[in-house]
């Protein structure tokens, strides 16, 4: 396995993450556990296909809400953030 | 870049890949687009990153997907990762137009041919607390595994049949992962019912002699393993705390701090349902299939399907299938004729029959549970929009007659995944009350974007 890793602000925290990780694997492997919370119910809600079916890890990624962090791949500085409630209109 | 295509394919496992290689060999001009950065599709994902692996419980399938990645790239199809495809369109004057954006720009590629080759998905069964953070399915956890080396930690509870369970479940624990116990839901009958299908099997007897292995693996490893579980529930406020399980009419509680839950795979069938392609209900496999023909043809002109987005029949022969696909896409294009293509495929043909004699005894043995598909009124079964079992039963009460009724009285598959995850069990809630076969409720109709698109993205659009 490569052993290569990148730099990420999880929820503003500096996380080192393997290089072939999306952004969904590093806020899990963060700890943060939920990343978003329900639009409609407000529960906590977390990755949980990691295959871009469930579209249950929406995650405001470098200031980008609505990005399904599971298809995203970590880049080096990304910034990956909670998305609380819907996407809020910019 | 030229966007316009002979051949199109969409998806890089096995059997995408597979049909570029053989097309773009016999000089098609071919592009392929997958959602991935790294071709492989789910089975082989990574896969390049484990080129040098010479051990290990996968290291023969790893080599099998470095080896039809390397020929890929090898093969002169043009290769657009990191590419979705958000909408389809039936055939004018001769040609398909997909519709795909990389995230910033949306772009549309004509093609004459177009292959779906979009996979698999793991069959949703919804349960009490799926929707606590903690609880994720083991196609999840072994993606995390092969992209991040991640392996699982203590407090994990694995539940579910199926090969993948075992099969994670092995890498996990060779990777040094915790697993406190697996909660088997195979029921006991379908091992009596798979018997029947074992003779058969055994004419390639490495999928047998591989699954039971892994199991050993599994026991060896001192993994305590609970047979015959009837029913799962996810406990925890806000996160996974504990599992329920019951066993012969007991309930038992367990603390946990991750439950991974797999119930087998299904076909993905968003894009051949998005072009209106004939499907029909598979009822072992309880899913839903695109009807197609010996070479992969769908009922719509110009569009194909092969690998298990066409019929679940595993990495192996999803190859073949797609390498049969992508002679048939020479030949209806006119790069080779009929008796050519029929040459090229026999060998095809032969290696395609050593790996479908397990498909039946698998789909027997791991058939779902019964009760699988009657979740209590309180469960939510559409996690998107948080519509319950109980509304959607209430809705088929007020006369919702069948899923795009029912969604417009729930908002049941109106979420961003557009009812993939809850399609199916939906579907089997609504023949359940209504006394309807599936094939009559079928699934909630599939309308583009098939995927959410920004109108940034939509901008960049060529008129």
């Amino acid at each position: 396995m490569t052993s290569e890793t990148v730099t990420v602000y999880v929820d503003g925290d500096p996380v080192d993450v393997a290089a072939n990780a999306s952004a969904a694997a590093a806020a899990l492997q963060a700890g943060l556990g939920y990343t978003r919370t329900c639009p409609i119910t407000d529960e906590k809600r977390a990755p949980y296909c990691m295959m871009g079916i469930c579209f249950e890890c929406l995650m405001v990624i470098d200031g980008m809400p609505s990005r399904q962090a599971c298809m995203v791949k970590v880049r080096p500085g990304m910034r990956i953030d909670r998305q609380l409630g819907p996407r809020k209109l910019q | 870049m030229s966007k316009t295509f002979d051949f199109l394919v969409i998806g890089a496992g096995p059997a995408g890949m597979s049909a570029a290689t053989v097309a773009a060999g016999l000089g098609v001009s071919t592009v392929l687009v997958d959602e991935q950065p790294a071709p492989g599709g789910q089975i082989y994902r990574n896969v390049e990153a484990h080129a040098g692996d010479t051990r290990g419980v996968s290291v023969a399938d790893w080599q099998r997907g470095v080896t039809l990645v390397g020929e890929f790239r090898a093969s002169g199809a043009i290769y657009r990762p990191g590419t979705q495809v958000w909408q389809l369109d039936a055939p004018r004057d001769g040609s398909c137009m997909v519709y795909v954006t990389d995230g910033e720009q949306a772009d549309v590629l004509r093609a004459r041919r177009v292959l779906i080759a979009t996979g698999a998905m793991e069959r949703a069964v919804p349960i009490s607390g799926w929707t606590l953070p903690g609880v994720m399915t083991v196609g999840a956890a072994q993606i995390l595994y092969k992209t991040t080396g991640r392996a699982t930690q203590a407090g994990t509870w694995i539940a579910g049949s199926g090969p993948l369970l075992w099969l994670f479940a092995a890498q996990a624990l060779e990777a040094g992962g915790k697993i406190e116990g697996i909660l088997d839901t195979t029921p006991r009958i379908n091992y009596a019912q798979a018997l029947r299908y074992a003779v058969p099997a055994l004419r390639n007897h490495a999928y047998l002699t591989r699954g039971l292995a892994l199991q050993a693996r599994v026991k060896r490893a001192g993994v305590p393993i609970v047979k015959d579980v009837g029913a799962i529930e996810a406990k925890g406020d806000g996160v996974l705390a504990r599992v329920r399980f019951r066993m012969r009419g007991q309930w038992q509680e367990v603390q946990a701090s991750t439950l991974l839950l797999h119930h087998g795979v299904v076909p993905s069938v968003h894009a051949t349902r998005s072009i209106h392609a004939d499907h029909r209900w598979a009822p072992v496999q309880r899913c839903f299939v695109p009807v197609v023909d010996e070479w992969g043809n769908t009922s719509v002109d110009g569009y194909a399907a092969a690998g298990d987005g066409a019929g679940i029949v595993g990495a192996e022969a999803s190859a073949r299938k797609g390498q049969l696909a992508g002679l048939e896409a020479a030949r209806a294009l006119g790069t080779i004729d009929r008796a050519r293509r029929d040459e090229r495929a026999a060998p095809v043909r032969v290696e395609l029959e050593r790996h479908l004699p397990i498909r039946a005894f698998l789909d027997q043995l791991f058939t779902p549970r019964a009760g699988f598909f009657a979740p209590a009124d309180d469960v939510l079964v559409c996690r998107c929009e948080s519509v319950t079992a109980g509304r959607i039963r209430e809705a088929i009460g007020l006369g919702a007659m069948g899923p795009n009724q029912m969604k417009a009285f729930t908002r049941c598959g109106m979420g961003p995944c557009q009812g993939r995850m809850c399609g199916l069990p939906a579907a089997e809630i609504i023949a359940r009350e209504r006394g309807m076969a599936m094939d009559e409720v079928g699934l909630f109709n599939v309308r583009p974007p098939l995927k959410p698109i920004s109108l940034q993205e939509l901008a960049a659009l060529p008129e």
